[in-house]
């Protein structure tokens, strides 16, 4: 390793330019003047207080949860079986299938909207945060499939084998040998799909019914102008946020090694 | 050792899911591009009259032209911002390694929309940059032109995909043998030459996944103009979405969705040929 501090100075330059936006943005949740000017002079708790009291966005939190709740289970059921399929079997098309599987997660957000509400009207089901589940479910199958896949490939064949040998049938195998091993893969995977439903927004955005999930919810607010509040519930969004994905990185680093910095 | 049962219990559902939830839609999309709207309805004319109009109608040449333009400039932004800091953590961090790469990936998963909300009061014309430099004495009125541009959305893009870029280089970087630096090294190459010649070559593949990434997913991005862009920052997503709502032409919307998915899936494929060519042997 040798000295670079021109070098030095550009990653922390870097590193300002990613932090300083939220720093900001938490900062002013605090200000009471309101989200803009310089400096923010008086501390105050209101715009939190105001949040607590605010019960629409309550209701659209409640809305998100639920709908996270089910895309982790809906994906990762899916993400595993996708996952067991590309490590395990051999089947015709199997490139196609696995470059369908994680083309959401590199296609931009409204292609997945809007193919899937063309989908919604052409099967007659009304939008509701049904749709918006599978949506989310669309798009985040792929996250869990590369996060699972990445975990079968770390995970020992032997005990498998050795499983099956001693006269377990498959099934028992794959209860009490195969999951109990992609445990700790499971729960990561997990906890990114749920920060990731809770957050998302291009895809919620075409198939949303009558009912907001927060991200819509702060959206619509957004439109009829900006006050505090936004910094203040953006900053528990924050904080929650960062606290997930610090757990999921270090339940991922666990369960792959912390050499495995491959995009997701 | 896994039996013909339990392989197609796992490929079933996901295949079967693949089929109804991804091949189906982008095929009615297909299908909704080849309709047209007759007074308000959308009547099933098959034409290829959606298409010509994308081909003919300038307009739409114009904003596929500007998208490209931010695309690009985010790209370039990212990789500008991403690669030093990947190369910084790669060769020079050290110990604190580790931990800087944490601070780079927690925030690529945080809220795209808080992130962007976060620019948008700064850029404000009441906003924290220009509250900052009328505290600094260096402008006495607000600046207007911070917020509502082309420029806003290069920005507010490029923080989002910075660390979508600096991921797979340095991935890319962490990979290149050690060795391999110290014999160039050893042979007489200066750092400069070995990066040129020895580390911008082996990382080429990873600097390629993270353009496409950033370029793909600014192509196809309508948020950020909705809330940093305003009207001269529109992006051919925008087209989309307001074909979808107000504007009311579905089948206009899907042949421009059609065009970013083709658009999406070259590239993806040319980046696939380009990184296999590049790949390390």
């Amino acid at each position: 390793m040798r000295r670079s501090p021109l070098l030095a100075l550009y990653a922390a330059f870097v590193f300002a330019f990613i932090y300083l936006p939220i720093v900001v943005l938490v900062l002013y949740s605090f200000n009471r003047d309101g989200v803009g000017g310089f400096p923010p002079r008086h501390f105050t708790l209101r715009w939190y207080t105001e949040l607590f009291a605010d019960s629409a966005i309550w209701d659209s939190l409640l809305n998100s949860l639920m709908v996270a709740g089910a895309s982790v289970a809906l994906s990762l059921a899916l993400g595993l079986l996708a996952a067991l399929a590309l490590d395990r079997t051999d089947f015709p098309g199997k490139t196609l299938f696995r470059r369908l599987v994680l083309l959401p997660l590199i296609l931009p957000g409204i292609i997945t909207g809007l193919s899937l509400l063309m989908f919604a009207v052409f099967a007659g089901v009304q939008l509701s945060l049904i749709t918006v589940l599978l949506g989310h479910a669309t798009a985040l199958v792929s996250v869990a499939t590369t996060e699972l896949f990445a975990g079968l490939q770390k995970l020992d064949r032997v005990q498998e084998e050795a499983s099956l040998d001693l006269g377990a049938t498959p099934w028992q195998t794959f209860w009490r040998v195969t999951l109990p091993n992609l445990r700790l893969s499971l729960i990561a995977a997990g906890l990114l799909i749920f920060t990731l439903s809770t957050d998302e927004i291009a895809v919620t955005f075409f198939l949303i019914g009558r009912d907001n999930t927060l991200p819509l919810e702060i959206w619509a607010r957004l439109r009829r102008g900006i006050t505090p509040e936004i910094n203040a519930i953006s900053a528990l969004i924050l904080v929650v946020s960062v606290g997930l994905i610090v757990i999921w990185y270090h339940l991922r680093a666990r369960s792959l090694g912390s050499g495995s910095q491959e995009l997701l | 050792m896994y039996s013909r049962a339990y392989k197609s219990l796992v490929s079933i559902p996901p295949i079967a899911w693949v089929g109804a939830f991804l091949l189906l839609p982008y095929a009615l999309m297909f299908v909704h591009s080849l309709w047209a709207v007759r007074e308000g309805v959308i009547v099933h004319q098959w034409n290829w009259e959606n298409y010509k109009t994308l081909f003919t109608n300038a307009l739409y040449a114009e904003v596929l032209l500007r998208t490209m333009r931010i695309a690009a400039s985010v790209t370039l932004c990212s990789i500008l911002l991403g690669y030093p800091l990947a190369y910084y953590l790669a060769f020079h961090a050290g110990a604190r390694k580790e931990l800087l790469y944490q601070l780079v990936i927690v925030p690529l998963w945080v809220s795209y929309l808080v992130r962007g909300y976060a620019w948008k009061t700064i850029l404000g014309s009441d906003g924290v940059l220009n509250g900052f430099l009328q505290y600094l004495h260096l402008t006495h009125e607000p600046v207007g032109f911070f917020l509502y541009s082309p420029f806003a959305v290069v920005l507010m893009l490029t923080h989002i995909y910075t660390p979508f870029v600096f991921l797979p280089i340095y991935a890319a970087l962490e990979h290149i043998p050690r060795p391999l630096l110290e014999a160039s090294e050893d042979l007489g190459a200066g750092s400069v030459q070995t990066f040129w010649r020895v580390i911008l070559p082996l990382s080429m593949p990873g600097l390629l996944a993270g353009a496409t990434f950033a370029f793909v997913l600014s192509l196809g991005d309508f948020l950020a103009p909705l809330l940093v862009g305003g009207p001269s920052g529109t992006m051919i997503a925008n087209v989309v979405q307001s074909l979808f709502g107000a504007a009311f032409d579905w089948p206009l919307g899907a042949a421009i969705s059609v065009g970013i998915l083709v658009i999406t899936i070259s590239l993806l494929f040319l980046s696939e040929l380009l990184e296999k060519r590049w790949a390390f042997k």
